[in-house]
Order: structure tokens, then sequence, then C-alpha cells
């Protein structure tokens, strides 16, 4: 479903990935943990096109990531959760959530509207369908978040951690979406720092250090018994 | 003789206040067309401003730049007196709607570009992450909550235009401004009266703006405590 090649991306001098090597097969989990700055946002934000590979390629479902088909290819097959939230202060719960779809894949309003109360059940927040962004906690707005992406229904959904900017008391509720979604054949990459949520979902976890691919491996093995020293530097940091 | 507000100059003016009245619709005609003029040209590069081609980001700086650091009052007579010697004459309506709108173009410019810039780079992330090209990025993600930013400074240079345009007296355009005066100077002198019903003619048309602009401001506060509309009800667990 997604192929990186000889992926490299730099910005001015400073190299943030280095010859990345990585293929997600369709349906696959994939978590992305690793140090600040180590490039995991870079990754997935060159995955949906925001940023430009500097070289090497990405393959999208086959096809070829190119400058002059990306918006094509992110509104087919992409859809993104930031960790910001990034939700449309001027428009309602419910208009964040159709306003892809209406406007992109030319549904419409109804059908659209259908579509979007479905994914506020999903996410829990169908009371919520008519308020500003602006009123509602991080966590809700998170959720919504996830409601808009998940009505364009494609196939990859990209999470740079969703859960990060929340109160620790609001992590939870978007980390229980979340796993619902799992048991859905959707291809995931998400970037966390939710070791729990790793080991819960996860089919791989992909350790990133500078730039650099370190390890990948399924979260028994990858936290059981890490092969590499800089993962087991890192892990005994953050789980102690 | 009385002063210069005596009660005979007072009574000169109302007999004439026709003059003040077709003078008071050229401004408000005049105005209105500069508006329109400095909204267009102000958008334009406003957005070119914000553009990610160099050359159209440096049309606009010199546009700007230009006009913002050169007094109104030298385009006008420009237009008005240097251009005829290359065979270009207008008339005096034109000149206002030309020099001041193009004038305050280039202040609506830079409202238009310190609105844009205004937006967080994560709406551009958002929607771009959904698949909307640069063009439906602006038209339905960015241009609305830009709009609500820009109309407070907006509001502010409508008013300064519609002062502005009282520089047509200078070339005799007919305009309140010119009206006033040279009624005042031929024959009357009620140089006294004659300015402070002009000015109350500005107060006039300026106050409603700035009052609509405050309102708007405070409907923009308010637009999020907004009561929320029907919700239907929940569709079968499992779906
Ligand atoms: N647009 C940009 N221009 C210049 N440098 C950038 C840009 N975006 C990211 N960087 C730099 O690239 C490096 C990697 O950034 P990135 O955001 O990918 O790291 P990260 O692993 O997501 O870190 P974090 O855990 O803090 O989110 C950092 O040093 C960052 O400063
Ligand atoms: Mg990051």
């Amino acid at each position: 479903m997604i192929r990186l090649n000889g992926v490299c991306k730099s910005f001015g001098n400073l190299e943030v990935l280095r010859d990345i090597d990585l293929h997600v097969a369709e349906g696959e989990k994939i978590t992305i943990i690793g140090p600040s700055g180590s490039g995991k946002s870079t990754l997935i934000r060159c995955i949906n096109a925001l940023e430009r590979p500097t070289t090497g390629e990405i393959f999208l479902n086959g096809e070829p990531l190119l400058a002059s088909n990306h918006t094509q290819m992110v509104r087919m097959y992409c859809a993104m959760v930031f960790q910001q939230f990034n939700l449309y202060p001027h428009l309602t719960a419910l208009q964040n959530i159709t306003l892809a779809p209406v406007k992109l894949q030319k549904k419409g309003r109804a059908e659209a509207e259908e579509i979007a109360w479905h994914y506020l059940d999903v996410v829990g927040l169908r009371e919520k369908a008519h308020v500003y962004p602006s009123t509602l906690s991080g966590g809700q707005q998170q959720r919504i978040a996830i409601a808009r992406a998940l009505a364009t229904r494609q196939k990859i959904l990209l999470f740079d951690e969703p859960t990060s900017a929340l109160d620790p008391e609001m992590v939870q509720e978007v980390l229980d979406v979340m796993i619902r979604l799992s048991q859905e054949f959707i291809t995931m990459i998400v970037v966390t720092h939710e070791m729990g949520f790793a080991k819960q979902v996860a089919d791989r976890v992909i350790f990133l250090d500078n730039g650099v691919l370190v390890e990948e491996a399924p979260p028994g093995e990858f936290f059981a018994n890490p092969k590499n020293e800089r993962t087991r530097a890192f892990l005994s940091k953050i789980l102690h | 003789m009385g002063g210069p507000f005596s009660f005979r100059r007072w009574a000169r003016l109302f007999a004439d206040y026709s003059i003040f009245l077709e003078g008071m619709g050229i401004t408000l005609l005049v105005a209105a067309a500069a508006l329109g003029l400095a909204l267009v040209l102000g958008i334009i590069f406003g957005l070119f401003s914000t553009s990610s081609l160099r050359p159209l980001r440096s049309l606009s700086r010199v546009y700007v730049e230009f006009f913002q650091n050169t007094p109104l009052v030298i385009q006008i007579f420009f237009i008005y007196n240097a251009l005829p010697y290359v065979g270009i004459r207008m008339p005096e309506l034109l000149i206002g709607v030309l020099g001041v709108g193009v004038y305050h173009g280039a202040y609506v410019a830079e409202v238009v570009r310190a609105g844009i810039t205004s937006i967080p780079r994560g709406q551009w992330d958002a929607a771009r992450s959904q698949g909307f090209s640069y063009v439906q990025a602006m038209r339905h993600i960015i241009l609305p909550q830009t709009i609500t930013i820009v109309l407070p400074p907006l509001g502010n240079q409508a008013v300064n235009l519609i002062k502005n345009t009282s520089i047509l007296a200078l070339i005799a355009g007919g305009d309140l401004m010119y009206r006033a005066d040279s009624w005042a100077a031929n024959g009357t002198l009620s140089y006294g009266p004659a300015y402070a019903v002009t000015g109350v003619l500005y107060f006039l048309m300026c106050f409603p703006l700035v009052k609509w602009v405050r309102k708007h401001e405070l409907r923009i506060k308010n637009r999020d405590a907004r009561a929320p509309a029907d919700i239907p009800p929940a569709e079968k667990a499992g779906a």
C-alpha cells in the first residue's frame, strides 16, 4: 500500500531523513517512535505530500507520488490527524467533517451528512455536531478531527502524535477511538509516545533516530529484546 | 456684520443646502467606486504577496511600497496636470476614483496579506492533507477565516478613503469639499458655517461605517456561543 525507496529529506543543510526504505501492506498498523527531532513528523508528512522528499521515491497503492499528481493522490488515498487537531475554526464540527466529501468527493450534502453522523457516532460526539471547535475540549476536538479524517473513507490514515497535545485525562478517550479503528482494515501509521497503544495495536513498531530507520519489529519482539543499542537506550529512557 | 458664525451666514447656507447635498452625493459616488477598485486591487495584490511565485510577490511589493510612500496629492496632480501632456485627459471624477482607489488598494493589499498570513500553518496542512488544491484551500478554508479578520481594518480603510476623496477639491472635482469651499469663496464668504456643516456631513458618512465595523467584531466574538440546532437520534449501534 505504501512503499518508500531511499527517501532522503533535507531542510537546507539539515539532513532530517536519511535513506528511508519502508514497505507497509494494506491494512497494516505501524507505529513510529523516536526521540524529538528524529524526523518522525517529516516522514509521515512526506507520505501525504505535505513535504517533498529531496531524493527517493514514494508509492501509494503502486502509483508514484509526483509533484504533478500529489493533490490527486492524497485526495484518493490519505487522511491525516495532527497533534494540534487543526480543525477549521470557522466551521461547525459537522461542517468540518462534510467539507471534503462535498467539495472534493462531490457527494451530495445529504449523503455527506449521513456519513458525518455515522462517524460522529463512531467518535461518540453526536451531540456536538453543531458547535464550533473553540467550544470543545482538546480531546473532543481530536475526536472530531478523527471523524473528519474517517469521513473521506481513505485507505491510509496517518496520525502525528495525536495525544501529545492533550491533558492527561483526555488521552484515553482518543486512544480508545483509535484502538476501535484498528480493528478495521485500514492502513494506519501512528507516530506516538504511547507505548501501551503501540504494544496493543501495532503490527510493527519502527524506531527512528536522527533521520535513520534504526529498527523495525513486531511489538512483542521490539519491546522484549530490541536488537539495536540505540533502541535499547531510548526504550530504557522512556519506559522508566 | 458679525463673526464667522453669524446668523446671516447660517441663513445663506440653509438657503443653498442643495449644493451641499449634491456635493455629498458626488463624494459618495466617488468613494463607492474607489472602494470597489481598492478592494479588487487589494485582493489581487494581497494574494500575489502570499504567492509562492517570486515575480508576483515582487510586483505586489513594488505596488504597495510605491503608493504607500508617496503622497496621494502628488498622484492626483500627476494624473490631472502631467498626463494631459501625453494626451491622457480624464474627467475629474474619474481621476478621483482612479487616484484614491489605486492609493487605497495598496493599503487593502497589506490588510489582505496580513490576514492571510495570520492563518496558522496548520490550516494549510489540514487542507492540503485532505487533498484541497491551493486554490480550493484558499477559497474554502483560508479566505473565509481571513475575511472575519480583515473586516475591521477594511472598515477603517473605507473611512479613510471617504475622507481622502476630499482631495478632489484641489482639482475642482465637484465633490462635497469642493462645493462647500467654492460656495463660501464665491461671494458669501461664509467659511465658518460651510466647513462646519461639511464636517458634519463627512461625519454622517463615516460614523455609521465605524459603528458597523464594531458591531461586526462583536458578532464574530459571539459566534462561538451560538446555540446548537437540531440533532437527529443516534443510529443503531454496530453500524
Ligand atoms: N519546515 C522545516 N524547515 C526547517 N527545518 C525543519 C522543518 N520541519 C522540520 N524541521 C527540522 O527537522 C527536524 C526533524 O523534525 P520533525 O518534526 O520531523 O521531528 P519529530 O521526530 O517529529 O520531532 P517531535 O517528536 O519533536 O515532533 C528537526 O530538527 C526540525 O527542526
Ligand atoms: Mg513531530
